[in-house]
């Protein structure tokens, strides 16, 4: 397939809706929780049980990207679109047809692991493309669609809980709000395989040898051997690693900080802390990607970790005396995690070009798989086991805090030892190239 | 900029475009800033 080039006049500005379509959509993997408690009454499962289509569509998140990079390089955006609206979409019809059944194991398979390619696939869909068409302000580009991702929970959160009330929590209730969810997507995915195109006088943009795009150009293989790829996964699992230490015990943790105050959080509260948590979660991936354009990617990682570690001590030390601090401090550590994931690609681009930049991306967001399983694993051990030692309110967090700026600070130097690519990992120029070609085939 | 399909400003039947696209993405997206803002307020309310 082909990748689709604007004819004249088209202009970049249809780029970010189509790839917001696709974000804003598969972004619904966040609001899995909603199906949660209806599924357990219908079908008799546990917690555990219940939580495990999300658990494989993340996992499915990051192999697909891992390993669907170059194909997506190689068939363009418009395939990758395509291949992301079937595999999401037919991932609710399944689950809807394992609900009708009452049979759990098709909702794994459809939910987790067919959806879970869709997941994968589509989020790194358009990043290739953006940086493209954006090469002035990749950070916004990539930050727009990336915010939607973030964007797509907040929507789908709401419009499931109430679809769930209105068709009932029973299996075929289930089974409609699954097949209403997989052709409202898919429609709505629409947008994105329609409009998207790859700028025209970037002939490889689909990944072709063609390509003759300017500054330093590394091939995905390549870029997995070089120091800097591998300083740039710790930086990003470092960050995403404090940032869901916060966001996974967000409601209990500020709950007990200020449990033995004169100003306790009530659960409602707590709740309304979670949502504003998610507001500076996705204001982070487009206000502070933006800025990366203005001040270098270097510097705003700088600000992600230095600054995030400093706010992590102020809420180690005074959090549980200023129920403002802590929220500020909350706040700002939360849009540096959303701030992290929306920047990363622009920084990829600086580094190894934009030859191959949507499958390094993809091999990249492994990092977000380890994070994913690093962060709550650290914050919910320590609790458990502060709370068994008879500690309680703000006590209970204290040491995961000091893990957390100690990765902030591992983060930190990781990023401070980034340099540029050696040129003898980059893809050589066309001319060279054939040169190279002919010795080798000479020599052969 | 440095596309020549960007070069060129868009016609008028790609601006109807340009906006359609846009309210399709953002509709959806400002109804869950909505409920996302509902639900956030119950801090200082709640």
């Amino acid at each position: 397939m082909s990748p689709p080039v604007a004819p004249p006049g088209w202009s970049r500005w249809l780029v970010p809706p189509a790839a917001l379509s696709v974000h804003l959509s598969i972004g619904q993997a966040y609001a899995w929780s909603v199906f949660k408690p209806p599924l357990e009454s219908a079908l008799g499962l546990s917690g555990t049980q219940s939580a495990l289509p999300f658990q494989l569509g993340i996992v499915m998140l990051g192999l697909s990207a891992a390993f669907g990079g170059t194909l997506v390089e190689r068939n363009g955006p418009r395939w990758a679109m395509t291949v992301a609206l079937i595999c999401f979409s037919s991932g609710f019809l399944l689950s809807a047809l394992g609900a009708s059944l009452e049979q759990y194991w098709l909702i794994v398979l459809g939910y987790g692991f067919v959806g879970g390619i869709g997941l994968g696939i589509g989020y790194i869909s358009p990043v290739s493309t953006l940086i493209k068409w954006f090469p002035d302000r990749p950070g916004m580009a990539t930050g727009i669609a990336i915010m939607g991702f973030g964007g797509g929970a907040l929507i789908a959160s709401p419009w499931s809980a109430q679809m769930l009330e209105s068709f009932g929590g029973d299996s075929t209730g289930i089974a409609l709000a699954f097949l209403v969810h997989g052709l409202s997507y898919a429609v709505f995915m629409l947008l994105g395989v329609l409009l998207v195109r790859v700028p025209r006088h970037v002939p490889g943009a689909g990944g072709t040898a063609r390509q003759a795009p300017t500054g330093p150009q590394v091939s995905a293989k390549q870029a997995i051997r070089t120091p800097q790829f591998w300083l740039l996964w710790l930086v990003l699992c470092m960050n995403v690693t404090a940032g869901i230490g916060i966001l996974e015990k967000a409601a209990p943790m500020i709950t007990d900080f200020f449990a033995d105050t004169s100003t306790p959080v009530s659960v409602t509260a707590a709740a309304g802390f979670v949502a504003l948590l998610s507001a500076a979660n996705m204001a982070g991936r487009i206000g502070w990607s933006s800025t990366s354009d203005l001040i270098g990617r270097k510097n705003i990682y700088r600000v992600y970790l230095g600054v995030g570690s400093l706010m992590y001590a102020l809420i180690a030390l005074f959090g549980d005396s200023s129920k403002p601090l802590f929220i500020l401090c909350a706040l700002v550590i939360l849009s540096f995690y959303g701030g992290g994931f929306a920047t990363v690609p622009a920084y990829l681009k600086d580094l190894f070009g934009t030859y191959q930049v949507g499958a390094i991306h993809g091999r990249l967001l492994t990092a977000w798989s380890t994070a994913g399983v690093l962060g709550p694993l650290i914050v919910n051990w320590i609790a458990d086991r502060q709370e068994e030692a008879g500690r309680h309110g703000a006590s209970l967090y204290g040491l995961s805090f000091v893990i957390m700026i100690g990765l902030l600070v591992v983060g930190f130097v990781a990023n401070e030892l980034v340099r540029p690519v050696d040129p003898r990992h980059h893809v050589p120029a066309p001319k060279e190239a054939a040169r190279v070609e002919r010795q080798q085939s000479e020599s052969a | 900029m440095s596309s020549d399909s960007s070069q060129s400003p868009p016609s008028p039947d790609r601006r109807w475009l340009i906006a359609l696209a846009w309210v399709w993405v953002g509709v959806p997206l400002a109804y869950g800033l909505y409920e996302l803002v509902r639900k956030a307020t119950q801090l200082f309310t709640g």
